[in-house]
């Protein structure tokens, strides 16, 4: 799992063309929950493991599944309400010097793979939930920042200056032209990242969290193949959920004007 | 209307920095429209944007229908100014309608009201209201979008606007078209506009006064033909080019420049169509119909060829006989640089000028078009 969500990582493209260029990246990151959705049913499919058997853990999936979208929901908000507001920051002229620098760390930051910062988080934190979410939280949150940031900086500058001829104040700048114009480009990073925090979460388990990552490991380490697939197939499904709900607020939210999905 | 008092803009520190504008002076009258012309890094676009405050001049100072600038908010002093940018810059995210109420919905109008207006600005540039009020940028073409931009500076009626190169992102053909189109809507509008430009045609067909700007510094102040017939400086001079005086004969309608018309009927003989000639010194008559419109044109060429074939006495001939088809009219109306396009396409020396009906109301010559730049010269 963790190795998906590196790639994913690449392929969130953050070198912004506005249009087509990060389309396609997100696209070809959208394609791996279902990958993996394929492969996990037709390893089903071949080994001959009938659906009972799977179906004979789903008190568990429900439960742990349960636990699992808590720590989404967590991570995610925590991701939100930080990444974008930081984003924001950045993308201001008085920080656009630091912006690049920091940028540049956190870049760094995301080549540590997520199973170090969740084993990091246990040492320094222990173990539970708060540590899992907030390991979580830092996977998730490079996207979100990188591309609010890269999002309003992109908006192209005689839209800005047009803005402030016509007599706008800095924060009807911001919020009327700067902010709808970068909207498409910080939802292509929300779905990226929302997807990363669903398909990391099974670590969670190891520094006791719960989740489906509890299935996974543990059929693994059994040798159970639908013990294992009831995890894999729900974290899958979940993935694909998450994207498909957070892409459709995209497609709404967008203003149809600047949004290439209209 | 507009005053510049000793403007001057220095980039970077006091002193050691680049000037940009150095002591720039001017009085524009309202209602009427400055080119600011030179070529690029000459400081005219900083000398407009000094006006709205979106730069801080060093010193000097601009007064708008007598108040200093300096003493309006800058916000409150760009939402009475139009404003006009080279790449037009409507915002993606927002329709048509919602683009050109940008002004109006800042100072809080009414949004019925504001929304009639924008249907009522569009009408006024012929995009149907109820196709484009709801389209958003991308879904225009470059000439449309154009026309917008210029609409959203129009939208809360102010009576200044500055505009930057405001159809410089526009194929020549189409640039014309909404050349036009502005001047027809400033004849009823009468805005005071700074308008920045590169293009000397441009400047010549919109201004009423064109500012020229070397290295920051303001060469000549003064209307278009003064400017071309008496230009202040070697540099301007250079400027404007050796057809300077040929940009001259665009600003002089065919109505002043035309002689009034001898002419002959198609019975009339020969030896009178000559006479006529050799007494105005016209290299041709034109020959008029029962309704008063040019039907042939009598040539001294083709009368003296005659006679010197031989072809006995032509003299007693009658001017039908020895007419030629006019090939070409121009109405009064139009400029004299057409009118000179016209004749030499044509290759007549002599050019009928007609009114909208079609009748003769005088012709041109090439003399009477010397005469008339001399004149125009002397004037200015």
């Amino acid at each position: 799992m963790s190795d998906v969500s590196v790639d994913r990582i690449a392929g969130a493209a953050p070198r912004l063309p506005l249009r087509g260029g990060t389309v396609g990246a997100f696209k070809l990151g959208r394609l791996i929950p279902w990958l993996v959705l394929v492969i996990a049913l037709g390893t089903w499919w071949f080994t001959g493991d009938t659906p009972e058997d799977i179906l004979t853990y789903q008190e568990d999936i429900v439960y742990l599944g349960g636990q699992h979208i808590v720590l989404v929901a967590y991570a995610g908000g925590l991701a939100l309400v930080t990444g974008i507001p930081a984003g924001i920051i950045l993308s201001r002229p008085v920080f656009r010097r630091a912006a690049e620098l920091v940028l540049q760390v956190f870049n760094l930051g995301s080549t540590i793979p997520t199973l170090a910062i969740i084993a990091l988080c246990m040492t320094v934190l222990g173990i539970g939930t708060m540590p899992a979410v907030f390991g979580l939280w830092m996977a998730t949150l490079l996207p979100i920042v990188r591309n609010t940031y890269a999002g309003l900086r992109n908006v192209p500058k005689m839209l800005i200056e047009a803005a402030q001829g016509m007599g706008m104040t800095p924060r009807q700048i911001f919020w009327r032209v700067e902010f709808p114009n970068a909207l498409f480009v910080i939802f292509g990073g929300i779905r990226t990242a929302l997807s990363i925090c669903v398909g990391t979460a099974p670590l969670a388990f190891l520094i006791g969290a719960g989740g489906l990552g509890e299935l996974i490991f543990t059929g693994i380490a059994l040798d159970e193949l639908p013990m294992l697939l009831a995890g894999i197939i729900p974290t899958a499904l979940l993935a694909v959920l998450t994207d498909f709900v957070v892409g459709l607020l995209q497609y709404w939210l967008v203003p149809k004007g600047i949004n290439p999905l209209r | 209307m507009i005053r510049l008092e000793n403007l001057t803009k220095v980039f970077g520190m006091p002193g050691s920095g680049i000037t940009a504008v150095d002591r720039v002076s001017f009085d524009l009258p309202a209602g009427e429209i400055c080119v600011l012309l030179g070529p690029s890094g000459c400081g005219k676009t900083t000398t407009m944007k000094m006006i709205n405050r979106l730069i801080e001049p060093t010193s000097g100072k601009i007064f708008i229908d007598g108040k200093d600038v300096t003493h309006i908010d800058p916000i409150q002093l760009r939402r009475s100014i139009g404003y006009v940018i080279q790449q037009i810059g409507l915002f993606p995210n927002k329709t048509v309608a919602d683009n050109i109420c940008v002004v109006p919905d800042l100072l809080g109008w009414d949004r019925r009201k504001s929304r009639a207006r924008a249907a009522e600005l569009l009408e006024m540039v012929g995009l149907q209201p109820d196709l484009f009020m709801k389209r958003y940028p991308k879904e225009l073409s470059g000439g449309q979008q154009q026309r917008v931009g210029v609409l959203r500076a129009l939208a809360a009626d102010p009576p200044v606007m500055l505009m930057d190169e405001p159809f410089g992102a526009i194929d020549p053909i189409n640039r014309e078209v909404i050349q036009d189109e502005f001047l027809r809507m400033q004849k009823t509008l009468r805005k005071t506009v700074i308008f920045v430009s590169h293009d000397l045609d441009e400047a010549v067909k919109m201004a009423d006064k064109i500012a020229i700007f070397r290295a920051g510094r303001l060469e000549q102040f003064a209307s278009p033909e003064h400017l071309l017939s008496n230009p202040a400086t070697p540099f301007i001079d250079t400027f404007l080019g050796s057809d300077r005086s040929l940009k001259l004969l665009r600003l002089v309608q065919v109505a002043d420049a035309m002689l009034t018309a001898a002419i002959v009927r198609p019975g009339d003989p020969v030896a009178r169509a000559r006479e006529l000639m050799h007494n105005n010194g016209q290299p041709a008559i034109v020959m008029l119909n029962g309704e008063g419109r040019p039907s042939g044109i009598v040539a001294a060429s083709r009368i003296n060829g005659q006679e010197s074939a031989g072809r006995g006495s032509t003299a007693e001939g009658r001017c039908r006989e020895v007419a030629e088809p006019v090939r070409v009219t121009v109405p009064v109306k139009a400029d004299l640089r057409s009118a000179v396009a016209l004749m030499f396409t044509h290759d007549m020396p002599v050019i009928p000028c007609v009114d909208e009906d079609g009748k003769l109301q005088g012709v041109l010559t090439y003399r009477s078009i010397v005469k008339s730049l001399a004149n125009s010269k002397i004037a200015a």
